[in-house]
């Protein structure tokens, strides 16, 4: 922690970076995201379990780009996000200073995204138990059993896009839902427009989630997003061998091999 | 009692198999006539939506097809197209949607017999499926006054 | 207005007799894991133990989806079919906060602050709300800060309070709850005139003054401090769809081949698009400026033009927040601190 802020404070007075984007306490016992400018107000941040909050969903927003450079407290979770934002071109290795944070809470700096990836090679992506359990127990039941459980899930979401809002892979400047000529997608809450949006979502999410969790703790309804988030990962894993965010290997929805291969087309 | 005539939906790409479901046409081959028939210029252009709109436009079967692997008169797009049929065909089986009422395949432009077998087997199952009323229900909003718990 | 007391076990009686005589009910229970708004049929369905509720009640009034009307266009005419309004159900609202029924204070307001709108007014005329006052808090609670309080009768036609083990007293505040005293009469006792309900509900400090919040707002519009506070806002809107006061919505049309239906659902001023003009120019095209708006609205610009405030202190906006947009934070930061 004392590293931590020791090392923010030297950033900023040292002008390399123009802000530190990292955690302080919150409300009701959890962390948030917090932004230190001043290098005298780098105590607030802090580090620990609590902070879960995927903060690499502001390295591509405008008002915090326009402060000047960041520098990012970044745990494992965010630093895949990180790599993803980086192979879709969002960033580079100028544009943030990344603190790293190990699960073991030592401070570790990169000088490149390069150093993130190989970093990142020790941690491989293990999909959450409980849910690989539950995607499972979905997967055996009768199809029209599934429809009726996911209809009742789905029903409470009010189309907050809190989900879309959380994910930092979601950084579209104008959402493919607020397109409307035409209205591809029903803004209404209704079961249709809460369907299409979920899956929409998802498909847009295939081969570039990370599994931070973020859209699913957004979420005021309580909606299980990481089932969907994690089936697509599963799918994405077992038929295009994807394991996780690559600097060098392409999303799988834009590449191809010939040898792809499926089991229903006639 | 009118028996239930299925409505297929199919979304074809212009080379290969709207080509082909016009070789079937010249060919005189008899087939059923429930299918109606949208046409791409490539299977990539397929927006997976789509499939979706349409069933909740009143579709009860959908047929999707286009060139075989290596055919595709764009190169690749077929192979992208593949890639997203894997994904969102999975994804929607997940969610309880009916997958077996879509029918993907590679049809060819020589393929006349191959595209009325494919109808005609696609509309035998729908049939016996009955109509696709589960999805029709949260689609017609316009019979339910209000959402909400 | 009377006092009346019923019984612990009674009152789950009453709960059936309202369900038996066909009204539909609308209580807090457990869906995915949060406490949620639904329709209930058994008391047993009913969650009883939380502070409060993930989403409003709202939606018996103002749902996030509604027909307004339905269209036919043939050859050179459209058929318009209204909604009726007599079709809406009787519904009962069992269970809501004090701070839950006071937002029918604004609300009415909002809907009615120019042409009444029909559909809401008829919404509101067929929902009896049952409020239970609260026992406890926690440090999103405001009410106190907010003109209300955990025992607070705006808005309830009925409000009960816990006594310990001794039953509830019930407070019957209007014609729709006269009703339903008189229909159940057996159920309840007239309670003496010394009860008082105060020792039963919780404490809630009041944390600042709207008044004082109100007229600084309204020199701060150009301040620094919006980009200060809103800097973690991510744009969602969370906050707006779980406030009982918040109204704000969109208008859709989802037409099928030449029939259609209009609708009305949620929207909230965090979206970015939420002011956008056809012309491309957003007035409201940073996240700053959109949370100044939200403050503004519901702290300023209701009470100088509706005299009413667009709060009601229920905390849920903060609690439902992702990065902590502490509202009653941020409105102790403006009482206290110099922000010009």
């Amino acid at each position: 922690m004392d590293e931590l802020r020791t090392r923010a404070r030297e950033l900023l007075e040292s002008g390399k970076v123009q802000l530190v984007i990292g955690y302080e306490q919150g409300s009701g016992g959890k962390t948030r995201p917090a932004f230190v400018e001043n290098p005298e107000k780098t105590d607030s941040l802090i580090f620990d379990s609590r902070c879960i909050q995927n903060l690499a969903v502001y390295v591509t927003k405008s008002e915090v780009r326009k402060k000047g450079r960041p520098a990012i407290v970044a745990s494992v979770p965010v630093l895949r996000s990180l790599i993803q934002l980086a192979s879709e071109n969002q960033i580079n290795d100028d544009t943030l200073v990344i603190i790293g944070i190990t699960p073991g809470l030592e401070l570790i700096e990169f000088k490149t995204l390069k150093e993130v990836g190989s970093f990142l090679e020790q941690y491989s992506l293990e999909l959450d138990a409980r849910d690989k359990e539950m995607i499972c127990k979905l997967d055996g039941m009768e199809p029209a059993l599934r429809w009726k459980l996911w209809m009742e899930t789905l029903e409470p979401c009010f189309k907050c896009y809190a989900c879309r809002a959380a994910c930092p892979l979601c950084y579209c400047t104008r959402c493919t839902v607020e397109c409307n000529q035409p209205q591809w997608l029903p803004v209404a809450s209704h079961l249709l427009g809460n369907l299409e949006w979920h899956i929409m979502r998802a498909m847009h999410m295939a081969g570039r989630c990370t599994d931070c969790g973020s859209c699913a703790n957004a979420c005021p309804v309580g909606i299980p997003l990481t089932l969907l988030t994690r089936k697509i990962m599963l799918d994405a894993n077992l038929n295009f061998g994807q394991t996780g965010p690559s600097l060098t290997s392409g999303n799988i929805m834009s590449v191809f091999r010939p040898e792809d291969r499926d089991n229903f087309i006639k | 009692m009118a028996e239930f005539e299925p409505k297929i939906v199919a979304f074809v790409c212009n080379w290969c198999t709207y080509a082909g479901a016009d070789l079937t046409g010249t060919s005189r081959i008899k087939y059923a006539s429930n299918v109606r028939i949208i046409r791409f210029p490539c299977t990539g252009r397929i927006d997976y939506m789509l499939l979706l709109k349409a069933f909740g436009e009143g579709a009860d079967g959908i047929i999707v097809s286009g060139c075989h692997p290596n055919d595709c008169h764009y190169t690749s797009g077929n192979f992208h197209a593949r890639r997203r049929w894997i994904v969102f065909r999975s994804l929607i089986d997940f969610l309880g949607i009916d997958i077996r009422r879509i029918t993907f395949s590679w049809v060819s432009a020589a393929e006349g017999a191959k595209w009325a077998g494919l109808v005609n087997s696609t509309v035998s199952v729908i049939r016996d499926l009955g109509p696709y009323d589960d999805y029709k229900k949260i689609a017609n909003f316009i019979e339910k006054e209000v959402s909400h718990g | 207005m009377e006092n009346y007391i019923i019984q612990n076990g009674s009152l789950e009686n009453l709960f059936d007799a309202l369900v038996a005589g066909g009204k539909t009910m609308i209580a807090p229970r457990l869906k995915n894991g949060k406490i949620l708004f639904g329709k209930v049929e058994s008391f047993s369905e009913i969650s009883q133990d939380f502070i409060q509720t993930a989403q409003s009640a709202k939606e018996a009034f103002f749902p996030r989806t509604e027909k307004l009307f339905g269209y036919t266009c043939s050859k050179n005419k459209i058929v318009l079919e209204d909604v009726d309004p007599e079709m809406f159900p009787e519904v009962i609202l069992w269970g809501i906060r004090p701070c839950d029924a006071k937002s029918l204070v604004p609300l009415k307001k909002i809907f009615n602050w120019d042409t009444g709108d029909q559909i809401f007014n008829r919404r509101v005329e067929k929902t009896t709300v049952i409020s239970f006052s609260c026992q406890q808090s926690d440090e999103f609670c405001f009410c106190t800060s907010a003109g209300g309080g955990p025992g607070s009768t705006e808005g309830s036609d009925i409000l009960f309070t816990v006594m310990g083990t001794d039953g509830y007293m019930a407070e019957v505040l209007s014609e729709k709850g006269k009703q339903i005293l008189d229909l159940n009469s057996g159920l309840f006792s007239k309670a003496e005139s010394h009860t008082n309900k105060d020792q039963f509900l919780a404490a809630i400090p009041v944390r600042f003054s709207r008044e004082e919040v109100s007229k600084k707002l309204a020199s701060y519009f150009d301040s620094g401090i919006w980009e200060n506070q809103s800097l973690r806002c991510m744009g969602c809107g969370a906050c707006a769809f779980v406030c009982p006061s918040c109204a704000c919505f969109d208008i859709q049309d989802e037409s099928h081949g030449n029939r259609g239906t209009r609708l009305r659902c949620w929207d909230s001023c965090g979206f970015s698009l939420f002011t956008q003009h056809t012309s491309g120019h957003n007035p409201r095209e940073k996240q700053s400026q959109r949370w100044r708006q939200r403050l503004l609205h519901k702290f300023a610009y209701m009470p100088e033009r509706l005299s009413v405030y667009g709060c009601t202190g229920c905390g849920r906006c903060s609690r439902a927040c992702p990065v902590d947009m502490n509202i009653l934070q941020h409105l102790i930061s403006i009482q206290e601190v110099d922000h010009a």
